[in-house]
């Protein structure tokens, strides 16, 4: 199956050039935003004369911004949080029963994924609009949902696929009931899954932007105030300041997910012989 | 028969067309040891699963205890499996996975206790409370889903290919406990495997299936000694089969003319319809009921010359393949090795004798 590995002095020197190219332009524009962070100065111009840390102590000059911040956790909160629950639901009906137009379900769920967030938040303004359903923050948060369900799935079916079987069915056996089988057995042996597609859901609703600014009420998420404040190059740097502290908090989050999903799973290597 | 503790009553179980149990029809007696045998794929776990309650009969019913439990699901039933692969809850200790059972029935705490360290103490587990499944070796796993079953007090106990993942020196050794441990605790016990010396050694009757279909239900010697069927002859040990044709019928024998032996005597078995005169049938012969002598046969059985073809020297017996004239294919005969001075006695192109005596025969229906 495996090929003898060559080592790396072997390989063309091309290649590893190109890939640090790569990941040169992949992540270098990133690290302009906690570069100019630090930079006392309001222009974003090199070279950087001064640092400081005085954005960061501005941050919470700015009630505005704080608050996008706080709608925006709210609104990542109950997306994350349906989403999940949706995706579990999914997943449990997709990897535990036979029924008919299983494929076209799960395609479905995920379509969201692939059409354009500008048709999807179009469709949802108008279908609001409509049925007469005010915009605010939870109309946001819904169409979060919609987005968020599919990756909670994925996540989910992945886990629930990948193990035995029987051990619910040995719960089962012992006389205990469906929905007690799942969470004395199902919940505990899924519950890496379930907090890593919590995290990711998270993310993905707290930097959305599309369907929230077709969603918005009165009240705005951090993204969207963002992009507002862009018109006053003045007031930018202490975003700047808190777009930092999200990048490394969410870069930890998604780290830790990762981890969660491949090292916390407990147990369900196939377990044979003596 | 009302002696019967389960009845599997004309059971059928298909998956789209295709038949994994097909109109299987037998009782099992309280308190036995009762073996499903067969080739893989032959529908053992299937019959398993639908006594458990994990599959429902096409057609048919199963009774427990009396009961139709059609309908009704696992979590309801008297029964408690071991599974093929343990299913050892992973995120669980020892402890907690033999009271799991218990805690739903919410005994109080002391009894729970009680009867969860009994369970160790029976398996030899004690202080082994607080391991986890991955902790645990092969033998372990197996006797900790034994004891998380047998903890419930079941009526039955089914058995999944229990041994199947254990090294043989390891099956061996828990054939005897698991043996002994039935003998104790006095329940049914119903257990599935693909492996003929397992059922026999450790089974009070054996149901041997194949391709859905149970083809014959007996105790282990009958299942050696009266074989219904060629293919159960053929799956329980070896056995040469030789072609014959009934001449008559004298009491409780057969006369029959068999290809190369000439005129025979064979033991009529209990259902003997299928032997009328003038049929055609099988007449079976395994190789340790025959032997090979020089000159003349042993004393009161008859004998058939022929030539010594392939010898194989297996420590204990020895294996030889005789041609014989008329006959189709070589014979084969295995012979103790109980005398030192027979030692490789017969070597290839030797000419012999094959001695049999009349009821080392088995008469079989031609297929
Ligand atoms: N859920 C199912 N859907 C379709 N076919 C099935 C299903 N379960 C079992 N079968 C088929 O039924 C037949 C009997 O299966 P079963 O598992 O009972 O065999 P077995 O005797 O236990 O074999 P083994 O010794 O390999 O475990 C097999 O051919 C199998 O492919
Ligand atoms: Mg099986």
């Amino acid at each position: 199956m495996s090929r003898p590995l060559k080592k790396v002095g072997e390989r063309s020197v091309g290649i590893t050039i190109f890939a640090f190219a790569y990941l040169f332009f992949l992540y270098a524009p990133m690290l302009v935003l906690p570069l100019f962070s630090f930079a006392d100065q309001t222009i974003f111009r090199f070279p950087i004369e001064k640092f400081s840390t005085k954005w960061y102590e501005e941050i919470v000059e700015r009630p505005e911004m704080l608050r996008a911040l706080w709608n925006s956790l709210q609104v990542g909160l109950v997306a994350s949080l349906s989403a999940t629950l949706l995706g579990l639901l999914a997943a449990k009906a997709i990897t535990r029963y036979a029924m008919p137009g299983k494929t076209l379900a799960l395609g479905l769920i995920s379509l969201p994924l692939f059409i354009p967030e500008v048709l999807l938040g179009l469709a949802l303004l108008i279908i609001l609009n409509v049925v007469g359903i005010p915009l605010s923050l939870m109309t946001i948060a819904a169409g979060h949902v919609m987005l968020c369900t599919p990756f909670a799935m994925a996540v989910l079916v992945a886990r629930m696929d990948g193990f035995d079987k029987s051990l619910e069915e040995a719960s089962l056996d012992l006389g205990e009931s469906g929905w007690m089988t799942f969470w004395r057995v199902t919940f505990p042996l899924i519950a890496p899954a379930v907090v890593s597609s919590l995290l990711l859901t998270f993310i993905v609703s707290f930097d959305e932007f599309l369907l929230a600014f077709f969603l918005q009420g009165n009240e705005m998420t951090l993204p969207l105030y963002i992009w507002g404040q862009l018109r006053f190059p003045s007031n930018f740097p202490p975003v700047l300041a808190l777009g930092t502290c999200i990048l490394v908090a969410s870069c930890a989050l998604v780290v830790f997910a990762e981890w969660l999903r491949q090292v916390g799973t407990p147990g369900d290597k196939p377990q044979v012989g003596v | 028969m009302t002696t019967d503790y389960i009845r599997v009553e004309h059971v059928t179980k298909r998956f789209g067309s295709f038949r994994a149990v097909d109109d299987a029809d037998f009782g099992i007696r309280q308190g036995e040891f009762f073996s499903l045998l067969g080739p893989s794929g032959c529908g053992k776990t299937t019959l398993l699963r639908m006594i458990a309650g994990f599959e429902f009969p096409t057609e048919g019913e199963i009774y427990i205890d009396g009961q139709p439990v059609t309908g009704v699901p696992a979590n309801k039933r008297p029964t408690n499996m071991v599974f093929q692969s343990y299913a050892i809850f992973p995120h669980l200790n020892v402890y907690d996975n033999i009271a799991y059972g218990l805690r739903k029935q919410r005994l109080p705490k002391a009894e729970l206790d009680k009867r969860v360290q009994d369970a160790l103490a029976m398996i030899k587990l004690s202080g082994f409370e607080d391991r986890k499944s991955d902790q645990m070796s092969g033998g372990q796993r197996q006797r900790i889903a034994l004891a998380r079953a047998l903890v419930n007090r079941p009526k039955v106990l089914l058995l999944d290919e229990p041994l199947g993942a254990l090294d043989k020196k390891l099956r061996e050794q828990m054939q005897f406990e698991l043996r002994q441990l039935q003998k104790t605790v006095g329940i049914t016990f119903i257990f599935v495997t693909h492996d003929q010396e397992e059922a026999l050694s450790l089974s009070d009757r054996i149901a041997v299936m194949q391709k859905g279909q149970v083809l014959q239900i007996a105790s282990p010697r009958e299942l050696y000694e009266s074989p219904n069927c060629r293919e159960v002859a053929d799956f329980i040990g070896t056995m040469n089969f030789l072609k014959g044709l009934v001449k008559a019928i004298d009491g409780k024998t057969a006369v029959v003319d068999v290809e190369g032996l000439g005129l025979v005597n064979a033991p009529l078995p209990e259902d003997y319809s299928f032997a009328p005169v003038g049929a055609e049938v099988l007449v079976g012969a395994r190789p340790e009921k025959l032997d090979v002598v020089r000159g003349a046969p042993h004393p009161g059985e008859k004998g058939v010359k022929g030539d010594i073809g392939a010898c194989a020297y297996l420590g204990d017996r020895n294996h030889y393949q005789v041609t014989i004239e008329g006959l189709g294919h070589q014979l084969m005969v295995a012979t103790e090795q109980g005398d030192r001075s027979t030692l490789a006695s017969f070597s290839p192109g030797e000419q012999v004798t094959v001695s049999w005596g009349d009821n080392s025969l088995v008469l079989l229906p031609k297929t």
